[in-house]
């Protein structure tokens, strides 16, 4: 038994290569990963949300500030939204010194994610693409790679020969509509098995006694001393938080809902500046190997990556109309095909074995909107739009500095939410997302 | 694909029109205060539910207009009549 936190927990069944040929000759079975247990009446600290965000802010308030009486509480199974349902890629090439700095400590944690959580996460670091099609890209490429370099981060421009080197699926001819003019080239970037990465948090976050409930919906957040009804909205604080499964009172409450977050923030008479659009993905049958990067082309709104087991993982823009509906459509697959097409005439013959959909929880500037709100004791991880799941590790552990500590860490001073009373956006349009 | 109700082009496939998001009423620029215009600029209320938006019929009449839409459930109810000024502020 190891003592953490000051409560007496079992000790972590460690994976390893041993254990598993161990167990896979005796023909044994695993161990449940996490506890269920009954919800208390009271906790120190509530995260609403059990995807990697809210797993992983749980962790780190854990295992950094010792505040183990924690409950993670998602309506439906952990990892079910957008933690299972992105296309895993990570990267730190973004375009603001701000952006730069916080996904890079991101990359910088999944590269130590495996050793430290105990679990394969597959983290291939296989180099990361953004191709430009015209001039204008192309400047916003060598903006790019500027501040990335001066930040740090391995990231540079070539030209389309270098581009066939490294990737030669992709046709670098003047033959399509938009010929490959150059790319964004990021070495560190790659894709991580995303299911892991949430099953490896809850693992390490259950071992030092946080609760994990699924099928626990919040159905109201109880606020005192708010200028709005009910004691909710600015200059009030949170009292606890009502769900289907009973009343809890707790002086913190950390919303890490992703596309819900309006809905959450509602409840305590927060209003966000952030709208849910669907963003959909579709994956080929699997195939020998034959693309060694992640290929990303923001002019034809798709990225593209092999998974190890050797299908196409696609993704796009997010849906033009705000939508809580996570139906995939027609138009979306056609419009798909033919960009994919145009980078990689080679695949025409693949087949889509099947497409899905996310929430996405879209801010006008395609920042996040992290900290403190005008509610005393309730915080928000939110505005995730399409780069929530690169952000995980640093994000819950600069959330759960600045629960456990009540002040705003640096890193993230500037993705507080006051930046739109204030007029300083953090855009990062140019650099975050596919589809504009 | 959804089918937007145009009030004067009829039924639209989605993709012919452009989305102008929540219609709120613009306040009066010369009487708002700041934290009155950032919040009619940034803050959505998004809900899971009815909601009314704008919409720009870009490929047909090129008119804007609002309409009420189930976010959850992509229904469409209340469309304005052809001439309806309503909303569309965007």
């Amino acid at each position: 038994m190891a003592a953490i936190g000051g409560r007496l927990r079992r000790r972590p069944p460690r994976y390893s290569a041993a254990a598993l040929a161990w167990k896979g000759l005796r023909g044994e079975s695993w161990p449940r990963v996490w506890r269920d247990c009954d919800l208390k009446r009271s906790y120190d600290a509530v995260v609403i949300g059990g995807g990697v965000h809210g797993l992983a802010t749980a962790y780190y308030l854990a295992r950094d500030h010792g505040m183990t009486d924690v409950a993670v509480l998602d309506k439906a199974y952990l990892g079910s939204g957008g933690s299972g349902r992105n296309t895993a890629i990570v990267r730190s090439n973004y375009l603001t010194p701000e952006g730069v700095a916080f996904y890079d400590r991101s990359v910088h944690l999944y590269e130590q994610m495996a050793v430290e959580l105990n679990i394969n996460v597959m983290f291939s670091q296989r180099g990361h693409l953004t191709l430009a099609h015209s001039d204008a890209s192309l400047r916003t490429m060598h903006w790019r790679a500027e501040v990335n370099k001066l930040g740090g981060v391995n990231s540079s421009v070539i030209g389309p020969d270098e581009i066939k080197k490294e990737c030669p699926s992709l046709d670098t001819s003047d033959h399509p509509r938009y010929p490959i003019q150059g790319a964004l080239y990021h070495p560190p970037g790659g894709v991580v098995r995303h299911d892991a990465v949430v099953w490896g948090y809850a693992r390490a976050a259950d071992h030092m006694g946080v609760e994990m409930h699924q099928k626990t919906e919040v159905t109201d957040i109880v606020c005192e001393g708010g200028d709005g009804p009910d004691g909710k909205g600015a200059g009030g604080r949170v009292t606890g938080v009502r769900t289907n499964r009973g009343d809890i009172s707790t002086p913190i409450v950390i919303n890490c809902t992703a596309g819900w977050a309006s809905l959450i923030s509602t409840m305590a008479g927060v209003r966000l500046p952030i709208t849910t659009h669907p963003l959909q993905a579709a994956v080929t049958e699997p195939v020998k190997m034959f693309l060694p990067t992640v290929v990303v082309s923001g002019s034809l709104h798709v990225y593209v990556s092999q998974t190890d087991r050797g299908e196409l993982v696609f993704g796009a823009s997010v849906d033009p109309y705000a939508n809580y509906s996570v139906r995939g459509s027609l138009e979306f697959t056609e419009g798909l095909a033919g960009h994919v097409l145009e980078l990689m005439p080679g695949v025409s013959r693949m087949r889509i074995l099947r497409q899905w959909s996310g929430l996405c929880d879209m801010t006008p500037d395609y920042s996040p909107v992290m900290g403190f709100t005008p509610v005393d004791g309730f915080l928000v991880d939110v505005g995730w739009g399409t780069y929530g799941f690169k952000a995980a590790p640093v994000s819950g552990e600069q959330m759960a500095e600045a629960a456990a500590t009540g002040r705003t860490p640096k890193l993230i001073e500037a993705f507080a939410l006051s930046r739109f009373d204030n007029g300083e956006l953090v855009g990062e349009k140019g650099a975050a997302s596919v589809g504009h | 694909m959804l089918l937007v109700p145009c009030p004067n082009c009829g039924p639209r496939n989605s993709t012919d029109l452009r989305y102008g998001g929540e219609s709120h009423a613009r306040p009066d620029p010369n009487t708002a205060s700041p934290s009155e215009w950032r919040a009619y600029l940034y803050l959505r209320d998004n809900p899971a539910g009815w909601l009314r938006e704008n919409w720009y019929c870009a490929s047909g009449c090129r008119r804007w207009f609002s309409i009420e839409r189930n976010t959850a459930t992509n229904e469409f109810r209340d469309p304005p009549l052809p001439g309806d000024k309503r909303g569309g502020a965007a």
